[in-house]
């Protein structure tokens, strides 16, 4: 047997894991790792210019590609920097390993220079966190951690390894475990064959169902499933904001998504349904708002892996605990051999009611013959790039008008912190996407707040030749939060304005890449296009937008789901 | 209403501190919490007590579950169970005072451990409610310091709670 030292046996687990890319950050406690990185190749670093950054990173590729990312960290307040990358993912529930230098063992305790409890201060925003104890355990462990980041409900993994597990002199006997089992950790593989039927009769018997899917549904790469059983039914689908893309948005039985700021169509179906088939979606409270008004005639089906996201915040009639595409298959196989078929002259009425819905609002809002409208910049780059973008967004109007203009027929296209609303995400996001997505058109939908909270990862897009395309929806205020201060502080936008933003044009150039303003109606399309006609080049689209548009729909704060604002004057 | 969750643990470092931070975390309740090794030296045997509604304690035995170290759980308090919490208090005991004491510590099957001219140390075990009930038939002016183990239990009958 192979004779390794701690920090070999990790990078070699790492191999032997199939890791591709880590993103992190060198520093004292974790040299010895970072020497045994620089002694081979198959293994690729991405240094990033915050550790925050590479957590956002890592998690834009986990989204994008369905498998788990790596970050590596040093000690302390490399550790510590992880920390709002961590629980963005852990709120998202997105597989991830975060690998983080520790003290030498003697030392722990002992307030060492660089010293953190990382287990302790991860602990709330993990899955789980393990420690190395004996460099010889660090296979096993490594095996352990993306056994648990990546089954069942995933979730982000912090590993933390003290110094003195990775002495480069002492050599241990390697071998990489192929499975790992954990009798504590059996994540349900399939549900139960009895609530399925039910959850089947229900379905077949509603008169006015709605399918309501999140997150769990790409997660659990399911799209095909849900996408085959709904078109069978003919039933509506609305999706929740981190479902976006497990059903096409171009189909007529798409509602578009659901909750706070989701359509007309899609809250007011959900509240008048009665039958409701959730899954992989945890009745959040930006999708639900008042739990107690929420759609009172439906009964409810909730398919999830994590028995815990069931009747958390809202009862279910039908809990299924299962891999949604497992329980997906089974439904379907019943629904194809059952005799019962959906009420045509129920569903017929049903769809006449939506369409009228839909007629009603349809997602409009108003132009104008100068002033550039965000949603209009959004509608134009899904056309310009044939709604094929991976899109990543960081958090506020932007986000959401992001998500409300821009269609998503396919999973993994749409990324943004939907749970932890983690301003930042996006630019690194975007690296992590284009990283691996090369050909493939990379949006990061922003604006000039959130750019600013990770803008030096432009430095790091300059090393790695990443082309991505930042449209900066620039309304020159905290626009989501002035949008809160109008609505109910009497307009009075206490620290939510940018008085001194920098020249983004310069900026851009500033670190080697090519910057556009846009400040003229005429000249959107044309600039939009030549933008995304440079291919190679990293362009920063500094757009000056409405500085008075809201987000709309928006539903009445603690009402029910069918009380909405649909304009700053139309309250439903 | 109030619960008693029993949990066995993995026995390693900081699985403790994991269900300790869960109920804060979750703004859950702790009002008692014991733990210690079992025979099997792998795990260790946690009883909590708590209180609230029915949809908070599914929660929190749900959430326990989620747990990689919770290898298993049981509510006892959703069957017939026994809880036993042991107390040691330290009473104010002169003249008189000592035979009173003495009467009412056999009353409730408790033995006085240690003796001073001045002090008694009485150990009482027994549920919640039997020390409760010690505390106030001596009442509360005598007593000098009350140290309490919190609850453990265990299911009467056939069921057991292992692996």
């Amino acid at each position: 047997m192979e004779l390794l030292s701690g920090a070999d046996m990790l990078i070699r687990s790492l191999q032997d894991e199939g890791i591709e890319y880590i993103y992190g950050y060198p520093g004292g406690a974790a040299l010895h790792i970072y020497d045994a990185l620089f002694r081979q190749d198959k293994v690729k670093h991405i240094l990033v210019r915050h550790e925050q950054a590479a957590v956002h990173m890592a998690d834009g590729y986990a989204r994008a590609t369905g498998k788990p990312g790596t970050v590596l960290v040093t000690s302390g307040p490399g550790a510590t920097n992880t920390i709002t990358g961590i629980a963005t993912a852990f709120m998202d529930s997105i597989p991830m390993v975060v690998l983080c230098g520790q003290v030498a063992s003697h030392l722990i305790g002992e307030d060492a220079f660089q010293e953190t409890d990382m287990i302790g201060v991860s602990r709330p925003v993990v899955k789980h966190n393990l420690s190395v104890r004996h460099p010889e355990e660090i296979p096993e462990v490594i095996r352990k951690a993306y056994y648990i980041a990546a089954t069942g409900r995933p979730g982000p993994v912090v590993v933390d390894i003290p110094k003195d597990m990775t002495t480069p002199n002492e050599r241990y006997e390697y071998s990489y475990p192929k499975k790992v089992k954990l009798r504590s950790y059996n994540p349900a593989i399939r549900g139960h064959a009895g609530q399925i039927k039910k959850a089947v009769d229900m379905l077949l018997a509603a008169k006015r169902p709605v399918i309501y899917a999140g997150g769990g549904v790409i997660l659990g790469k399911a799209s095909n499933q849900l996408t085959e059983l709904t078109r069978m039914l003919g039933y509506p689908l609305t999706n929740t904001l981190m479902g976006i893309g497990c059903y096409p948005a171009s189909d007529k039985q798409h509602l578009g998504w659901l909750g706070m700021h989701g359509t007309y169509e899609a809250n007011m179906a959900m509240h008048h349904s009665d039958l409701i088939l959730c899954v992989g979606a945890r009745f959040d409270d930006r999708v639900t708002n008042a739990t107690e008004k929420f759609c009172p005639g439906a009964r409810i089906i909730h398919i999830d892996i994590d028995p815990a996201s069931i009747s958390k915040t809202v009862e279910a009639d039908v809990p299924i605990v299962g891999p949604v595409d497992a329980v997906l298959k089974e439904m379907l196989a019943l629904v194809k051999e059952s005799k019962d078929k959906p009420d045509a002259d129920a569903l017929a009425s049903w769809w006449k009611q939506i369409d009228e819905w839909r007629a009603f609002h349809g997602m409009r809002y108003e132009t104008s013959p100068d002033v550039i409208k965000p949603q209009e910049v959004i509608e134009l780059l899904c056309k310009l790039t044939n709604g094929e973008a991976f899109v990543t967004s960081d958090v506020g109007q932007h986000q959401m008008f992001a998500a409300q203009y821009y269609k998503f027929d396919k999973p993994n296209r749409w990324i943004n912190s939907g749970g932890l609303g983690t301003m930042g995400f996006g630019l690194p996001a975007a690296m992590g996407v284009k990283l691996t997505h090369p050909d493939d058109e990379v949006l990061c939908i922003t604006g000039e707040g959130s750019i600013q909270m990770n803008i030096q990862e432009l430095s790091t897009c300059k090393q790695y030749n990443l082309p991505v395309k930042i449209i900066n929806l620039n309304n020159q205020a905290l626009g989501m939060v002035k949008q809160w201060q109008d609505m109910n502080y009497e307009s009075r936008h206490s620290q939510s304005y940018m008085e001194s933003l920098p020249d983004f044009i310069k900026l851009a150039e500033a670190y080697g890449h090519v910057g556009v303003r846009i400040e003229k109606k005429e000249d959107l399309e044309s600039k939009l296009k030549e933008v995304l006609a440079m291919k190679d080049k990293l362009v920063f689209v500094d757009i000056y937008v409405d500085r008075f548009e809201h987000v709309y729909p928006m539903q009445v704060a603690r009402g029910s789901m069918k009380d909405m604002w649909l304009s700053k004057t139309e309250r439903v | 209403m109030r619960r008693i969750i029993s949990v066995l643990l993995e026995n390693e470092p900081g699985a403790l501190s994991r269900v300790v931070g869960l109920f804060s975390q979750r703004n859950y309740n702790i009002e008692t919490l014991t733990v210690a090794p079992t025979e099997d030296e792998t795990l260790s045997r946690l009883t909590v007590t708590t209180t609230g509604s029915d949809k908070v304690i599914e929660q929190i035995t749900k959430q326990l579950n989620k747990l990689i170290e919770v290898v298993k759980l049981v509510d006892l308090t959703e069957g017939a169970h026994i809880e036993r919490e042991l107390m040691l208090v330290k009473l104010k005991a002169t003249g008189s005072q000592r035979a009173e004491i003495k009467r009412t510590v056999d009353i409730f099957r408790g033995q006085i451990v240690d003796v001073t001219s001045s002090v008694y140390t009485v150990q009482l075990a027994g549920d919640s409610d039997k020390l409760d009930g010690f505390i106030q038939a001596v009442g509360t002016s005598g007593v000098l310091e009350v140290v309490r183990t919190g609850v453990s239990g265990i299911a009467r009958g056939e069921k057991v709670l292992s692996l």
